[in-house]
Formats: structure tokens, sequence, C-alpha cells
């Protein structure tokens, strides 16, 4: 077992559509320990939100995890029936969503619904639940008294996401999982909220997957940084050596495309577009769009591994299949 | 106010407000959204003039009553020696192909059923009369110069990519020749890695074409990619305006150092004991008092509260609406 909190092995999606299947994972390998902050960083349609689902057990119809396994803490998810992943949700395993005003219930008071959750995951009444969520709200800097009876609309952006978070982390999840938290936010709010959800995590020792698309959130909270493309983990290491020294193409050109305050060197972003998912390019996924690409390229996909302790890539710049091609030389 | 810069002026707007109206009884007086309230800026030629703000600042609206897309509740805006707010609606319109706008969601902002020859082609049309075969000729010149190709004329918008398109909404701005454009947030609907590709782009037109820009975002950090000169928006007004140099590096105001602050920096080993702003943004319904910031503001004295403070120059093009500039 590589990490002893969870490990996700060759996690294959698809999902069926009236255009075909769109093959949305493609062997996704992740893990990590108790209590790490793992950043998982990409694109548009790389396969960051259906990778959390899968940790969730989200999937549903029409999508269907076809190969691979998830397994949290040793036990395969997979397996479980769906009444033990029922209780896991919430309890063990939490979510924060993107658009916090829409994740939260338009037609219930916020009091009441994070009652109900700390209810559900305490087993206790949710009328003796609301102790707790005074004393959640109050952790997360809202005024209690008053948040507990407005709804959902009366909040704004950032008071939403506080929200959310008190109703994540009532129940001390193990892991929390924050889908794009603070993307439709302003920078201010973002600010306030991620150094919050810093503050509360550090005292609670829960392990955070934080799903971004923004290099510098994942830089500042992440321990660990896994880079997605496409429906692939194409690198996966610690968040300095992923900035101080990126492997894979992908990551080089994304960190090369990402403008800086206080930086005057020209932004070169990546030539071609994210390919459609419904007929992927074979072998590795991003060689259409890479300037090392090699025949082997497009022949086979390379397998994520360990090229320095522990940073781990999938490229075949770095495979011994590679080697014997003559591009090699240019990276 | 006066403003003194070398370089000649495209366009000065003065006093410039919008109101907007949300709800109009007998009995009580009518409450607006002030969403542009007295905004005094002008536009070197050939610059890149950027506006930076959060949500509600009042940016878009900015971009838009500047083109007069929007009316304005008073003000001016003088484009060379033109005052746009007097011109009727036939001056209006023969005067439009000088001033294009490109708008942010590239998924919205094109006809979805049309052809990327008649979406960049129609402005010829109605400004130039030309012919049809004229008018593809124009086209696929100015795709050409936005990175498409000749075979992309004959497509509809929903067979592009999000930076694709905003190509196509670019040609479509540029085939007019116009000398002033309006770019509203131009990039923020596109990942990364696309969008480093559409600034270099919309520099280099630019450059190549001696256009000038007003460019509205959000992320700082886009404004120090492409801005010469800058002015800070929070709740209508602006809060710091000047050289690029001069927002960055001489910082005034405390507004816009804490949106400095603010910015995650994809450097992991630049960790700051970094002063974030407090509490929300206060509605633009009913501004707070005073120096509209004060509210947030960790330097905020007593005369925060009652006065408003005037935008004032601190040196050669560098102005600041604080009673307390310079905050260190």
């Amino acid at each position: 077992m590589r990490g002893n909190l969870l490990d996700v092995k060759n996690l294959k999606v698809v999902f069926y559509t009236y255009r075909g299947v769109i093959k949305a994972l493609n062997g996704v390998e992740l893990w990590m320990n108790h209590g790490e902050r793992l950043g998982v960083i990409g694109e548009t349609g790389c396969g960051k939100s259906v990778t959390s689902l899968s940790i969730m057990g989200l999937i549903e119809q029409p999508g269907e995890i076809v190969e691979g396994n998830v397994y949290f803490e040793g036990k395969s998810m997979q397996k479980m029936n769906s009444s033990v992943l029922y209780d896991m949700r919430g309890k063990e395993i939490s979510m924060i969503f993107q658009e916090p005003v829409s994740a939260l219930n338009p037609v219930m008071k916020v009091g009441f619904q994070i009652a109900e959750s700390i209810a559900r995951t305490k087993k206790i009444s949710i009328k003796s639940a609301y102790p707790d969520v005074f004393k959640m709200l109050e952790l997360v800097g809202l005024d209690a008294g008053r948040v507990i009876n407005l709804y959902p609309h009366e909040l704004s952006g950032g008071m939403a996401q506080r929200a959310m978070i008190a109703m994540a982390l009532s129940s001390h999840p193990k892991l929390l999982i924050a889908d794009e938290p603070t993307s439709a936010l302003d920078v201010t709010i973002q600010a306030q909220i991620m150094k919050l959800l810093d503050d509360l995590v550090s005292e609670m020792g829960n392990a955070v997957i934080l799903i971004t698309h923004d290099m510098g959130v994942a830089a500042e909270f992440c321990d660990k940084i896994a880079v997605m493309y496409a429906g692939n983990v194409v690198e996966y290491a610690s968040t300095t050596d992923i900035f101080d020294e990126p492997l894979h193409p992908y990551t080089k050109g994304l960190l090369k495309a990402v403008p800086r305050v206080g930086q005057s060197k020209e932004l070169v972003g990546i030539p071609g577009t994210v390919p459609d998912l419904v007929n992927p390019p074979s072998g590795c996924r991003f060689h259409p769009r890479c300037s090392h690409a090699m025949k082997i390229c497009a022949e086979e996909l390379p397998p994520l591994f360990e090229v320095k302790q522990g940073h781990y890539v999938a490229c075949h710049l770095y495979t011994r299949e590679g080697e014997h091609d003559g591009n090699r030389s240019k990276i | 106010m006066e403003i003194e810069v070398k370089s000649e002026m495209l366009m000065k707007v003065e006093n410039l407000k919008k109101y907007f109206p949300i709800s109009k009884s007998y009995f009580s007086h009518s409450v607006h959204v002030k969403a542009v309230d007295d905004v005094t800026f002008m536009i070197p030629t050939k610059s890149i003039f950027a506006v930076v703000g959060e949500s509600g600042s009042g940016k878009t609206t900015l971009a838009r009553t500047v083109l007069r897309l929007i009316e304005p509740t008073s003000g001016k805006i003088f484009y060379e020696d033109e005052d746009l707010t007097k011109f009727n609606s036939k001056q209006l319109r023969s005067f439009r192909k000088k001033m294009q706008i490109i708008s942010q969601d590239p998924y919205n902002s094109l006809h979805p059923r049309k052809l990327v020859k008649d979406i960049v082609g129609e402005g010829l049309k109605i400004h130039f009369h030309m012919s049809s075969n004229a008018i593809l000729d124009k086209v696929k010149e100015t795709l050409e110069r936005v990175g498409l190709r000749e075979e992309h004329m004959f497509r509809y918008p929903h067979e592009f990519s999000g930076g694709q398109r905003q190509r196509i909404a670019t040609a479509r701005a540029l085939v007019l020749k116009p000398e002033f454009l309006v770019l509203d947030e131009p990039t923020s609907a596109l990942d990364v890695s696309v969008q480093a590709i559409i600034l270099k782009m919309l520099k280099e037109l630019k450059k190549s074409l001696e256009l000038t820009y007003l460019f509205i975002t959000h992320d700082l950090a886009v404004v120090d990619y492409m801005a010469d000169y800058v002015a800070v928006m929070y709740l209508g007004q602006i809060m710091e305006m000047g050289t690029k140099e001069d927002i960055f590096n001489k910082t005034a105001h405390p507004y816009t150092l804490l949106l400095m602050n603010s910015i995650p920096d994809p450097d992991p080993h630049v960790r700051r004991g970094k002063m974030i702003p407090q509490g929300e943004i206060p509605s633009s319904v009913n501004p707070p008092s005073g120096c509209r910031f004060h509210t947030r503001c960790p330097y905020a004295k007593e005369i925060c509260k009652r006065e408003e403070p005037k935008l004032v120059k601190i040196s050669g093009t560098h102005f600041v609406k604080c009673h307390f500039p310079n905050p260190t």
C-alpha cells in the first residue's frame, strides 16, 4: 500500500453519452497518507472532478468505473455495500464545492442543514445537534446567532463557503475533498477562505485533497501535487519539486503559462487544445501538444513511475523504452 | 482635474456616473445601484489602460458606458476631441467602427447559427457596404491575422474551442480597422495555457496595428503582463491610478496593497505572513460613508468614516484616493 489513507489504483471511468463513450479517466494513480494535503491541478476536462467523485463513490449512470480500485484505509471502496458507503460519506470523507450557494439547499435554513448533517453522522436528533452547529459556525468566523436562521440566498459567496466548510468539518472527517473551493470567489475573499481552511485543517489534522486550476492556490496550501491531463496523473511529487524541478513537459508548459505579479518574463502558452475524450489520442494523451513527442509516445501510454525519491512522472522521456529514441537528448 | 502626460490622449472620461434604478415608488425616493460613481481618467494613444477590480467594482459597467452601449447617467466621454455623450444614434453608429469591444464569454458572444464568415463580416456589410467577395477576402485576411485559417470561415462557433472562439471575437473586432478596443476580461473563461497564447496575440496585435486598449480584468498578474497604465476600482470609484510602475512598485492605496497580498503566489518558497482585507465587499446600493474602503481597511481612522478623500495627484502620473496614502 503506497498511502495509508487513500490509494487510487489504475482507475478508469467512462461516461456513456449520445456522442459516444467519454473516456474520462484513463488509469489514474493517486495516493496519500493521513493528514497530508494533496493538490490536484489541471485544466478543464482533465478529470479532476471525476477523480474526486470516484473517491466519494458518487459515479452514477451514465458513468461507470470500468477498471481499477479506490482503497480507503486499505479497504476497497468498490467492494463496500451502499449502506457502508452511505455512512462513510460525510463522516470519514466530506466534500466542499465550487459554487457554495448552489451546493446548499435553497429552501432550508443554513442552521438546519448543518444540524441535519451533524445529526446524521453522529446519529443524534436534529434538535440536539444545534449546539454543535453553533460551535462550528463560530469556528469558521460567522455570526452564528444570525446565520443559523438565514437561507442560503441571503449569504454572500464567501459566507456560504464558510458555512459549507462548517458543515464538512463538523464530523471531523479523515479526508476533506475541496473541489475548486474558491474559484467562484473574489481574490480577497479567496485569501480569507484559504487562510481559514489552512487554520482549521492544521488544528484538526484532516487530510485534504484540494482540486484547483490555480497554481498559486496549490503552491500556498499543499504538501504534494498531482498534475492531471486528459484523464491521467502525469506527474506527482512534493510541491517544491513540482515548482522547482518539473519533469513532465505539460507541467513545465503550465508553469510557463501562469502570469505572475512582478515577473516581466514573456508568457509561453501550450499550443493546441485539450483533446476530445470520446476520441482521445493514442498512447500518451499529451503527445499531440508536446514539443518533445517521440514515436513511442503515440503508441504506448507511459506508466507513472518513480524517477527520483518521491517524484513520479508518466512520460517516455524518462522511461527505458524512450531511451532508444533520438529525441531524448532534447529535454 | 488635470492630468499631464506627455503623449496624446485618445480618450478622456470626465466625472462619469452610471446609476441603475432598482426600485421605483411614488412614495419613497428611488433606490440606485451606483455602479460607476464619478470616474475620471484619460487613455493615452497607443497604450494599454487596464482597469482592475473585484466583482461589483463597476469595471464592466465602465467598459460598456465608455462605448455608450449603456447610456451614462452623467459625465462626459471625449474621443479625441469629440464628446460622445452629445452624439445622436446615427452619428454614434458611424463612429462605432473606430471602437470595438471583445467580451468575456466567448461561448455566448458569438451567434450560434451564423457561420464564422458572417459573424466576422457583418460589420463590413453595415459600415462599408462592401460586396460579398470583397468581404470574404477581408475576413480571410483578418482571420489569418489572429491565427485562424481560411477553412475556418465556413464553420459554426460550436465547432471551436474557447481559445479559438476568442480569436474569432478578436477578428470580428479587428476587421473594421478600429483604433480603440475595449477588452472585457477577454481571457477569464480560458485555461491558463490558452490564456497565455491569447494575451500574447493581443499584445502583438496592439503593436502591429497601433491600437489603444481599455483592458478590463480582475487579475493583477494579467495587468502586470499587459498594461502600461492601471486604474484600481472599488465600489464604482477609482482608488488608485497611474503607470504600471506607480501601481506595482510605489503602491500608495491600502486597497491596492491588500489586493496584491491576496493573490496566491505560484512559488512554494514564498510564504508570507500577509495581511489580507477583512470582511465582505459592501453593496454598491448603500456604499459606506466617507472612504468606501474604510470598512475593510486596516489603516482606517476616524476621518475615513466621515470624509470622502479626493483623488489627488502624488506624482506626475500617480493618483490616489486616500487620506493616508503610502501604508507600510
